[in-house]
């Protein structure tokens, strides 16, 4: 590691809203230029995580600094090298897509160009229409153009995605990937594994308000979830499938035991993202239930003996 | 979408919040221009209820006039200021206080509470927006008045040097009673539904809708509480002849309380918005 200090840097962050603990002692830090996923179900924490961050929220307890600063002490310099994509909002937008970019804008000391953002965002067409008429995706895409306008060091993006087709969320991984050439970094949150992959160089998997799992894209989830998985369909129709760090050598043999003819169905599968990220919150939910059917087992022991 | 984001950084110095807040006036008021139902209910309501009270009791002739019907002023006349003084109340109280509050129940406020915009260059736009409106909306309540009423207008540069702090006090105090009166509903849903209630009975005792000088002494007492009856009996003043003032209450047209009262209101008001107001609900 460099002596350059990170551009956030969270440290055992807790978050209670009454007797529900949000977080529970979250740590984690990304560099700078680094483009950082965090993972993890509905509920697990994540937008907790990423509004204290932003300074939307207080916390209960460890330690956050983001750009050298306290987002609790966040003040408006602080603000205006920040980028805020929040999840999608209804606000009633009756202002063109490029008077709000214009609006904002005039916000920040060196603002990008406002048609620059307008093209990148692929509004170009939409340039001059009412936000209120445009579609929830076209909408997503200003929300996003707003995030970018005050030249930001770290953009925050939180399920930014939502509401793409497919090739607009391609067009999308393209801008990033040009933010990221920039230099920016990026803290992304997403429900969509193959956009993380795309674009994360690390991940972070939050469930049940901590943290399960951190590494980078390529590693998270440890040697073993990775192993490839090689399926086929044997002759009596039944499905077959084995894991393998060989599965070139496993191929071989089956297609040596059937004399050389083709399999059926044959598939070799490396696990992505997703099926890393499902297995290690699948994971994590039934160790949190073993854990609680055994506190529950536990407490009925100690009625039964206070009874006795 | 192109891939490629570019541009030079130019060093530059943050943008001023008076530049900020300029800048924000001309937003907001697009804004409203652009917002049907506020248009309606907060910038042409005074020219409708004018218009109803100019049909509905012209037939009964001039109020205020002698016993066999001549003198006085005529119904469009005598309901004049309460209507500017109601213009002024809506632009500021009721626009602001359901703006507000959906603003802050749809994201508008998360967002820019996420930017360098400062909270002063916020209630800058907002106040300079209620200003512009006010300004637009008392003039062409004026203009017609004058043109399609035909009413008579002062003269006298004193009067319409009273007009101008009423106008000017009132209007501040309303823009900050509104921003404080945002903090109550509890989503922009149920705005409209604890403002315009409270703007109603206002409006009702104060003065504007029904003759002031025909309520009972304690609605009078009531309504000299709260600010709208000031700003009323102000524009009263500057638009009844002089001889109206021996209807008021204490005979004249106190335009040293009608300071006062606006002076207390806008400070309240000052006060209130500041404690209330939060970019979102922390720890909502």
């Amino acid at each position: 590691m460099t002596s350059i200090p990170p551009v956030v840097q969270v440290r055992d962050l807790q978050k209670s809203y009454g007797s529900v603990e949000a977080v529970r002692g979250v740590s984690f830090s990304i560099s700078a230029g680094e483009t950082f996923a965090l993972l993890g179900p509905n509920g697990a924490g994540k937008s907790t995580t990423i509004e204290i961050l932003e300074g939307y929220r207080d916390r209960t307890g460890g330690d956050v600094s983001v750009l050298g600063v306290d987002p609790r002490r966040g003040d408006l310099d602080w603000k205006a090298r920040l980028g805020i994509v929040l999840q999608t909002s209804g606000e009633s937008g009756n202002v063109t897509v490029t008077e709000q970019l214009r609006h904002f804008a005039g916000f920040y000391s060196h603002p990008r160009d406002v048609d620059e953002v307008i093209d990148a965002a692929g509004l170009r067409e939409k340039a001059k229409t009412r936000i209120s008429k445009l579609s929830g995706g076209q909408r997503r895409r200003v929300d996003v153009a707003l995030g970018i306008i005050g030249r930001p060091a770290l953009l925050f993006l939180d399920e930014p995605t939502t509401g793409f087709d497919p090739e607009a969320r391609h067009q999308f991984w393209d801008l990033i990937r040009s933010l990221k050439t920039e230099g920016t970094t990026i803290l992304l949150t997403t429900h969509y594994l193959d956009e993380a992959a795309q674009l994360g160089d690390r991940a972070g998997i939050i469930a049940g308000g901590q943290l399960i799992d951190i590494g980078s894209i390529d590693e998270i989830g440890g040697a073993d979830a990775r192993i490839p998985l090689v399926r086929w369909r044997e002759r009596n129709g039944m499905l077959r499938e084995e894991r393998t760090s060989h599965p070139a050598r496993v191929v071989a043999e089956l297609v040596a035991r059937l004399n050389g003819a083709e399999p059926a169905d044959l598939e070799v599968i490396r696990p992505s993202l997703e099926d890393v990220y499902l297995s290690l919150v699948r994971g994590n939910e039934a160790t949190a239930a073993r854990n609680e059917m055994t506190a529950s087992a536990d407490a009925e022991q100690n009625v039964r003996m206070v009874r006795a | 979408m192109s891939a490629t984001i570019t541009g030079t950084r130019l060093p530059r110095k943050s943008p001023g919040t008076l530049v900020l807040g300029l800048s924000r006036i001309g937003y907001e008021t697009r804004h409203y221009f652009r917002s049907p139902d506020t248009l309606f209910f907060t910038f042409f309501f005074p020219f409708v209820m004018l218009a109803i009270f100019t049909a509905a009791f012209s037939a009964a002739g001039n109020i205020g006039g002698n016993a066999d019907g001549v003198g006085g002023v005529s119904v469009g006349a005598y309901y004049l200021p309460g209507m500017l003084a109601a213009g002024m109340l809506l632009s500021g109280v009721q626009n602001l206080a359901v703006d507000i509050a959906g603003e802050k129940s749809d994201g508008t406020l998360k967002r820019l509470g996420g930017t360098p915009l400062s909270p002063l260059s916020y209630f800058l736009g907002k106040i300079g927006q209620v200003f512009v409106t006010a300004i637009l909306q008392a003039g062409l309540l004026l203009l017609v008045a004058r043109f399609v009423l035909d009413i008579a207008l002062p003269s006298e540069p004193e009067k319409w040097a009273t007009f101008a702090w009423v106008f000017v006090f009132g209007v501040i105090t309303s823009a900050f009673l509104g921003i404080a009166l945002s903090a109550v509903p509890r989503s922009g849903k149920s705005a409209t539904a604890v403002v315009i209630p409270v703007v109603l009975v206002l409006q009702f005792i104060s003065g504007v809708y029904l003759q002031f000088t025909a309520l009972p002494d304690w609605m009078q007492n009531l309504a000299s509480i709260f600010p709208l009856k000031w700003m009323a009996q102000g524009m009263r003043s500057v638009f009844l002849p002089d001889s109206f003032a021996a209807a008021e209450q204490t005979g004249s047209w106190e335009l040293v309380w009608v300071a006062l009262a606006l002076g207390v209101w806008l400070v309240v008001g000052l006060l209130l918005s500041r404690v209330t107001f939060r970019w979102i609900r922390r720890d909502a």
